[in-house]
């Protein structure tokens, strides 16, 4: 039965892959692919000749539009800034958590303390100094290792590091942490930008997934605010269910 | 061990499972000595609650014995007698420190689901649903409790269990009802619904000096108690042709101060809008049967208030908002912060001014749980509060 297990979810491993690969493949002819459905849509709304087709052909037009103007940032990988701008994933959240910006900063300094809260990471190593090795499940069963060093720093204020130049996983990171209104704890706004191996589009993909970036972030953020109020992140993982044998 | 488990719409069924583990360091198991069904889990039996599972271990209503403690939990040790509030509550966040416990921060793991439905999610809650985290609850043998240091009260060992077990919840859900009514001498409070929420909210107005207390619902039995026990006026609304005109002539024309809603989703009713209603909960238009709902704002005075310690859960439409907008009205609303009050009502039961315990009809063991559920929904053999023993 274990063995089985095991095959069965090899075999998914390997499906999954190979879905990634497909995804690249897709994504570096994603432009051409866009134009030629597009026209090919646009020609068989307006044939139609009907108010359907009209919008039919809208969309046709709106994909050929898309293709043409789409950055074609797959083909050449030689950038040195670790995430240009413009390009890659942004996401953008913000928690408020009971407890003082030293608390929260000193947390978040120690990157080793990243992975009990940040769901896709594994572990953080410190390698000395400002850099750190980042080990990361990514969404296929597929680990995605980077190292990064920190680019900013305020005690107690604000913390930004962003991956070194040829990691597989450009990104980059900033924490910032502000007293809330009225003594209500620290607002922790956290903006991460990434380019991710399978692209906007693998994010996308990942979206169907439910390993979407936003919503990762926010529940990182949840667990951050769990672990810094109440020292644990709650959990129902273990309990007893009717469907178990006993 | 044994578990009620909830296996579908209309069914539970009695399983055997693992026993609970500790799974957190500020973590407890408890051994349950007695449970109680409650009005809510009906709203699971009925499939009205989304996102239960075959499988999922019910109750919320349960005391018992501190038999393990995680390594973080300092003032429980093995052996304590507890109650067990039915909000799980970490203690720590904005809300546990502002006293609005059933709005904590972090003790539910799929908050999420009901930041998307609500907007902000609230408190996760023993055995009811994964919307509200998914914990295993409490009718069963044994059950893990979360944050243990902060909600489970003490219980004095000369203190039989039926009187301190609905400390965990319909006791305090109905005092808080009433309490949120801010009940001035001269008072005339109107509580639909007399269950046993309705039952503690109609004690609760007398002790909190309400001069008078009209009991609306239709079953005799539950009518009859409220008036033995409470001394309340009742209204049956079965028997009468407009509940509106009714309370208005018993209130000498001016209407009731305030007005309690203990039914909550389920309503019944015999107006148009209580048929309207049905045929839109069975189409699955609408997740709440708002009926009492809309009585309530409609019958209760100006600039009068309105509690409602009855559980909605979705979208409600006809609701005459216009009523409450002109006639002022102060609108309370929500889980019970049933912290807030086991101190205090553990005094009032040790001083003997008030037994809980008037409310049970059935006693009975874990394994009636399937037949018990049916006969409490159907009201059959005057049924009003079944309580269960784990052990025969």
């Amino acid at each position: 039965m274990a063995a089985l297990a095991k095959s069965s979810g090899g075999m998914a491993a390997a499906l999954r892959a190979r879905l990634v690969l497909f995804l690249r493949l897709m994504q570096m002819h994603i432009k051409w692919l866009s134009v030629i459905t597009g026209t090919a849509l646009a020609a068989f709304g307006l044939k139609r000749r009907s108010l359907g087709g009209l919008a039919i052909a809208g969309i046709g037009s709106g994909l050929v539009w898309r293709g043409l103007t789409m950055n074609d940032h797959t083909a050449g990988d030689d950038d040195h800034v670790s995430v240009p701008y413009g390009r890659g994933i942004r996401v953008e959240r913000s928690v408020t958590v009971n407890a003082s910006p030293e608390q929260l900063y000193t947390f978040w300094r120690d990157f080793e303390n990243l992975p009990r809260f940040m769901q896709h990471l594994e572990r953080v190593d410190i390698l000395g100094g400002t850099l750190s090795h980042w080990v990361a499940k990514g969404p296929a069963g597929l680990k995605a290792e980077w190292d990064a060093e920190i680019i900013n720093e305020v005690p107690n204020e604000l913390i930004g590091w962003r991956s070194v130049d040829g990691s597989t996983v450009q990104n980059a990171g900033s924490v910032h942490f502000t007293p809330a209104t009225g003594g209500r704890g620290t607002v922790v706004k956290v903006v991460l930008r990434y380019d991710p191996p399978g692209g906007a589009l693998g994010a996308a993909i990942a979206k169907l997934f439910s390993e979407e970036p936003n919503s990762t972030v926010r529940e990182d953020l949840r667990r951050l605010k769990q672990l810094l109020e109440t020292g644990e992140v709650a959990t129902t993982a273990g309990q007893p269910w009717g469907r178990m044998a006993s | 061990m044994k578990a009620v488990c909830w296996w579908g719409k209309g069914e539970v069924r009695v399983v055997d499972t693992p026993d609970p583990t500790i799974l957190n360091p500020h973590d407890a198991i408890v051994r349950v000595t007695l449970t109680a069904i409650c009005g809510s889990d009906l709203h699971l039996y009925d499939g009205y609650v989304p996102t239960m599972m075959r499988g999922d271990i019910l109750g919320h209503e349960f005391m018992g014995e501190v038999v393990e403690v995680g390594s973080d939990v300092r003032n429980l040790r093995v052996g304590d007698r507890v109650i067990v509030p039915f909000p799980i509550c970490c203690g720590n966040c904005f809300f546990c420190k502002n006293g609005q416990w059933s709005l904590c921060d972090n003790s539910n793991p799929n908050a999420w689901m009901l930041e998307t439905m609500q907007g902000f999610g609230g408190a996760a809650l023993y055995g009811y649903s994964h919307l509200y985290g998914g914990y295993a609850g409490g009718q069963a043998e044994y059950v893990r409790v979360p944050f243990a240091d902060v909600s489970p009260l003490k219980i004095p060992d000369n203190i039989p269990d039926e009187k301190v077990l609905f400390l965990t919840d319909v006791l305090p859900t109905g005092y808080q009802a009433a309490e949120q009514c801010n009940i001035k001498p001269g008072d005339v409070v109107a509580v639909w619904g007399c269950g046993p929420v309705g039952q503690f909210a109609i004690a609760s107005a007398r002790l909190l000096g309400a001069e008078r207390v009209i009991a609306i619902d239709r079953f005799p039995e539950r009518l009859r108690l409220a008036q033995f026990h409470s001394k309340a006026e009742i209204l049956d609304y079965s028997e009468v042709d407009d509940v509106y005109e009714t309370l208005k002539e018993m209130t000498g024309g001016r209407g009731p101060d305030a007005c309690i809603d203990a039914v909550g989703m389920e309503a019944h009713g015999t107006t148009i809008d209580a048929w309207y209603d049905r045929v839109k909960q069975a189409m699955r238009l609408e997740l709440d049967r708002a009926h009492v709902l809309r009585q309530v704002l409609h019958c209760c005075r100006k600039g009068g208030t309105v509690s409602i310690p009855g559980v909605y859960a979705g979208f409600i439409d006809k609701v005459p908002f216009g009523s409450a907008f002109g006639k002022g009205l102060t609108l309370r609303m929500g889980q019970t912060h049933v912290q807030n009050y086991t101190r205090s009502l553990l005094k009032r039961i040790e001083r003997e001014e008030l037994d809980p315990s008037f409310i049970i009809t059935h006693r009975v063991t874990l394994d009636d749980a399937p037949a018990m559920y049916q006969t409490f929904r159907d009201k059959q053999d005057e049924c009003i509060k079944v309580v269960m023993r784990p052990a025969a």
